[in-house]
């Protein structure tokens, strides 16, 4: 899809910056990829609805600045391979221009991506994986983690439940290093924040039968199972929590990567009284609803994840970066828009730290009950409100080469 | 509580009893595997995509046409076997000639074309179906908690299998079909149509399949991939048994469904490989399987 | 699968005929032309597309082996390409090898584990020896995702490429083809060399009639380890090279997926054809890279291909064009 220049409209707040330096974006044209899982596994989190997000925020940004510069936005589709996803963010570096790749919702990908990018001084912003490494040690000075991350959701969920009263745990991990993360981070903010853990149990990936370990679940009398999976396993396990009376009988679930579209795929009656941990929802705020209605019209009356929010808000903030020291050399677009705080249309308050980790807000949500949702994809209430200080993992401890 | 070398006896019969669920599954799809195998010398492998299109057939019958679990429990493998008579007829068919490792590439493909068409369709998250209402609820049986849903599924599993038994080893038309694997030219002599018993025999196993699906539907989220996985652990289940028997394809099946549970309890990071190292140990004392002949 | 006995029934005698010294001809002429188009390639496609099609090419042709040669259709081979290509990521990031002895260590762990499944797997013929690869694979595949050093989900990263012999820098991806080619062509050579080597030929003779093998004397048991083995190894050469090129190792290359597509490409190209395999993955590769856009539609192109190769083409392309030659120099 191609973004003619408005060149009628061609107005100051640019032009200003532009006149001097024009030749300092290449082709006079800034071009974006958004690389993502179009068709399988992630394609609901993210998917052609990352490309909507990205072709809005281009229109807002052009509707509101004019700029001088073309701004064009591409699609690929990493398949979930780390091998055809790095053929394809080479390519687009090598081949066609490409100065930024947004979304990529799959952590291996996602740390191929970075290096290239790296390699080849672009710039990434990484809505869509989840792995704190992208900040930690594998940070890069090209990429920034502009939605939530591994750490955030462990944290964020371990603390703030055991808050609520929920301080003893039981967790259903996936027996994969991303599960193992997501265990070892939850069950350390669960001991700081005063909790207990009672045991876990490691499960293969794709385990279709979770009762068994349910029932291991239930026998250990912990008040909250968590469950340190993703996708389909969160899925089957909370459905099957449901059928064996285990929220019935009261204790709690929480989820650590769950999605508003996995919500949605469980129903309410399956999913209620569950608590996570997320940056965005699409009911917080004037803005947010406004933006998600505008989202949803073109997505077939979907709603919007955070990655979908992620993926528009960092567009957003790219290009101005971009307009700002009129260049698209990726190292110095990123440094710009680590240097002062934003306020962003859906995640409020931001700044981007030195390591690449984009600050914001998080919230405790709990997924309503049939009887307090209002209709469609009115599933969460917040319980808390974290604040970005608190919500993601402390610059020292990430271990980040960048962070002097 | 009583303990038995230190486990608790009734987290054991809990486990047992999973095991079991799981295992009406591996049963009910190994068995229609081996009936389309023994007569048709097909190994199936688009079986696990037709057990997936029977739980979205069914909440298809739901969600469009209103029609519940019962009907879905009647139209569904109905549905499936025709689908499934259609591929026998116009694509297995003219096969037979050739070397019976076409006939697995072929479903291989059929199984792909499925399984990408419905994910292109509706995304990898799933659909959620509900349990019947009569079927809610569940019993207390002292040491754990059984959803009625699950013991239903126990029940009408093995009912099924032991049908299924009954009428091939049991039956005068069991025995014409036990006779046209034999020898096909023989009976089709004695005025038997072959080729029409192939074709119904492909569409009863792949009703079969269809059937496990709309068992599946309501406790597995109905998504693409719930196929895929699952048929590669019911292959080493048939592995196991050995093509041999009826009888012998539902006992490993169940068999295994317990071993498999009690894994999950004892060491739980193996339970997705212990299917695999049992047929790999299988394998080396008796290659044929347990219930083969050479 | 006893594909030249077994082919489609309205084929001419001539394969029973054959003219060897056509065919030693046409082989030393394909392969001039092969590797002359290969070696000015790079100027005009892009490498990065081409070293990735250059590992399947030679994966495909590994197990192009086993089948074409042995008859056996294995259902697995993605274990050997994804747990040499780990070995060879972890050798060359963590062992600090140089990319040479990466991929010796990728290439030598793929053929232990070939000894060991192979072991296993050829006590079963035809359906059953598909069905136990697979679950084999599958079994490898749950090892991978589970073991520490695999890294899971986000897999082996940032491998470095290394110097060649510690003199050549790989960084440079002209260098890295050439060194891919170089391999590949080692590979495809040796696979030549074998099946037209008495080993071959007994091979050949096990897969059209194994008793009678067995009858005169052959301990077909004994072969047919040793073509797995083999197989394994190079398939196991392919991924530990695939490592190096893309810098990472992950779990698609252990994914039965990818032992599905194996299969597809030589059957694409045409099953026990010398140059089958290299066009069929060439096509394959191709339509992943290019048509990635459509999404899951490139899965269920995969298996249309599948049904028309089986229903309508089960020669492939390479094998209907020597069928085209073989008929035009005949008149």
């Amino acid at each position: 899809m191609r973004f003619e220049l408005k060149l009628l409209a061609a107005i100051p707040a640019t032009a200003l910056a532009a006149g001097a330096a024009q030749a300092q974006i290449s082709g006079n044209e800034v071009k974006i990829g958004v690389l993502s899982d179009m068709s399988s596994l992630y394609a609901d989190i993210g998917g052609p609805g990352s490309l909507s997000a990205a072709k809005m925020a281009v229109e807002d940004f052009q509707k509101a600045h004019h700029p001088k510069f073309k701004i064009e936005v591409v699609g690929g589709d990493h398949l979930n391979k780390p091998d055809v996803g790095s053929q394809i963010a080479r390519k687009w570096y090598d081949e066609e221009g490409v100065d930024a790749i947004v979304d990529v919702p799959n952590s291996g990908v996602a740390l191929a991506i970075s290096q290239i990018t790296r390699e080849k001084n672009k710039a990434f912003l990484a809505s869509g994986p989840g792995t704190s490494d992208l900040t930690g040690s594998k940070c890069s000075p090209n990429t920034i983690h502009w939605v939530y991350d591994t750490w955030m959701l462990a944290n964020g969920t371990g603390t703030a439940v055991v808050k609520q009263g929920g301080d003893s745990w039981f967790f259903i991990t996936a027996d994969y290093a991303f599960g193992h993360a997501l265990e070892r981070d939850t069950s350390n903010a669960v001991k700081k924040a005063g909790g207990k853990v009672l045991g876990d149990v490691k499960v293969p990936l794709n385990t279709q039968d979770f009762s068994s370990f349910l029932l291991q679940a239930q026998a250990s009398k912990a008040k909250i199972i968590g469950l340190a999976n993703a996708g389909g396993d969160t899925i089957n396990s909370i459905k099957q929590a449901s059928e064996f009376g285990i929220t019935k009988a009261g204790q709690k679930m929480a989820g650590l990567l769950v999605f508003l579209s996995d919500i949605h795929g469980i129903g309410l009656e399956k999913a209620q009284g569950l608590v996570l941990t997320g940056n965005f929802y699409w009911d917080l705020n004037d803005k947010t609803r406004a933006w998600s209605k505008r989202w949803s019209t073109q997505n077939n009356g979907r709603m919007p994840t955070m990655v979908h929010a992620g993926v528009y808000s960092s567009v957003l903030e790219y290009l101005n970066a971009v307009a700002a020291i009129n260049s698209d050399d990726g190292g110095k677009v990123i440094a710009q828009m680590k240097k002062k705080p934003f306020d962003d249309p859906l995640f409020g308050k931001s700044h981007v730290r030195e390591d690449g980790r984009n600050i914001h807000d998080a919230y405790l949500f709990q997924v309503k009950s049939p009887s307090e949702s209002k209709g469609p994809y009115d599933y969460y209430k917040v319980l808390a409100t974290i604040p970005g200080e608190e919500a993601f993992r402390p610059l020292k401890d990430g271990g980040c080469s960048l962070v002097k | 509580m009583t303990t038995i070398f230190g486990i608790s006896v009734p987290a054991l019969m809990g486990q047992l009893l999973i095991g079991l669920i799981n295992g009406s599954f591996y049963a009910l799809l190994s068995l229609g595997l081996a009936v389309i195998f023994g007569l048709l010398n097909i190994i199936n492998f688009t079986h696990g995509a037709q057990y997936m299109l029977g739980a979205f057939v069914a909440w298809f019958l739901l969600n469009k046409l209103g029609l519940g679990y019962w009907w879905a429990l009647l139209l569904v493998p109905l549905a499936l076997a025709a689908f499934g008579m259609a591929i026998e007829r116009f694509m297995l068919k003219h096969l037979y000639k050739l070397d019976h490792l076409y006939g697995l590439l072929l479903t291989f493909g059929l199984a792909l074309i499925v399984e990408g068409i419905f994910t292109n369709q509706f995304g990898s998250a799933g659909l959620p179906y509900s349990i019947p209402e009569k079927l809610g609820g569940g019993y207390n049986l002292g040491f754990m908690f059984l959803p009625a849903y699950r013991a239903w599924v126990i029940v009408a599993s093995l009912a099924i299998c032991f049908g299924t038994w009954f009428v091939i080893e049991r039956t005068k038309l069991g025995s014409y079909l036990r006779a046209a694997t034999e020898n096909p030219p023989l009976v089709q002599a004695f005025g038997v149509n072959v080729p029409r018993m192939i074709t119904l025999t492909y569409g009863f196993g792949v009703g079969l399949a269809g059937l496990a699906g709309v068992f599946a539907a309501p406790i597995y989220q109905v998504s693409p991939q719930m196929g895929s996985s699952l048929i590669i652990v019911v292959f080493a289940v048939v592995v196991i048994g050995g093509m041999g028997s009826i009888m012998g394809s539902i006992l490993t099946g169940f068999g295994l469904g317990i071993i498999e549970g009690l894994t999950k309890y004892f060491y739980p990071e193996a339970s997705s490989t212990v299917i695999f190292v049992i047929m790999a140990i299988v394998l080396m004392v008796r290659p044929q399987g347990l219930f083969g002949q050479r | 699968m006893a594909v030249d006995a077994k082919r489609a029934p309205d084929e001419e005698p001539t394969l029973a005929s054959r003219d060897e010294l056509w065919e030693a001809r046409y082989h030393r002429n394909g392969f001039i032309v092969l590797f002359a188009i290969l070696v000015v390639l790079p100027a005009a496609i892009y490498p990065v597309f081409l070293m990735k099609a250059l590992c399947f090419a030679l994966f495909a042709c590994a197990f192009n082996l086993l089948i074409g040669y042995g008859g056996l259709l294995s259902f697995g081979h993605a274990m050997f390409l994804g747990m040499a290509g780990y070995l060879s990521a972890h050798a060359a990031k963590v062992w600090g090898f140089t990319p040479e002895l990466a991929i010796l260590t990728g290439t030598a762990t793929a053929t232990l584990l070939g000894v060991v499944a192979g072991f296993i797997a050829i006590r079963r013929q035809g359906i059953y020896f598909a069905m136990i690869t697979l679950a084999l694979a599958q079994m490898v595949f749950f090892f991978c995702l589970q073991a520490p050093f695999t890294g899971g989900e986000d897999g082996i990263q940032a491998v470095p490429r290394g110097k060649l012999f510690g003199l050549l820098p790989l960084s440079h991806s002209l260098a890295m083809y050439y060194t891919v080619l170089a391999i590949f062509a080692g590979g495809f050579f040796l696979i030549h060399r074998i099946v037209h080597s008495p080993f071959g030929q007994v091979l050949k003779a096990i897969r059209d009639n194994e008793p009678r093998a067995i009858s005169l004397g052959y301990r077909t048991e004994r072969y047919k380890l040793a073509a797995f083995v083999m197989s394994a190894g190079l398939a196991g050469l392919a991924g530990a090279t695939k490592a190096i090129v893309f810098q990472l190792a992950s779990l698609t290359d252990v994914h039965w997926g990818m032992s599905g597509e194996v299969v597809l490409m030589t059957l694409v190209g045409g099953l026990g054809t010398v140059f089958g395999p290299v066009v069929g993955a060439f096509v394959l590769v191709a339509m992943e890279s290019y048509l990635s856009e459509l999404g899951a539609w490139v899965t269920i192109s995969q298996g249309a291909i599948f049904v028309v190769c089986v229903l309508a083409f089960r020669r492939g392309i390479v094998g209907e064009l020597e069928a085209w030659l073989r008929r035009r120099r005949k008149r």
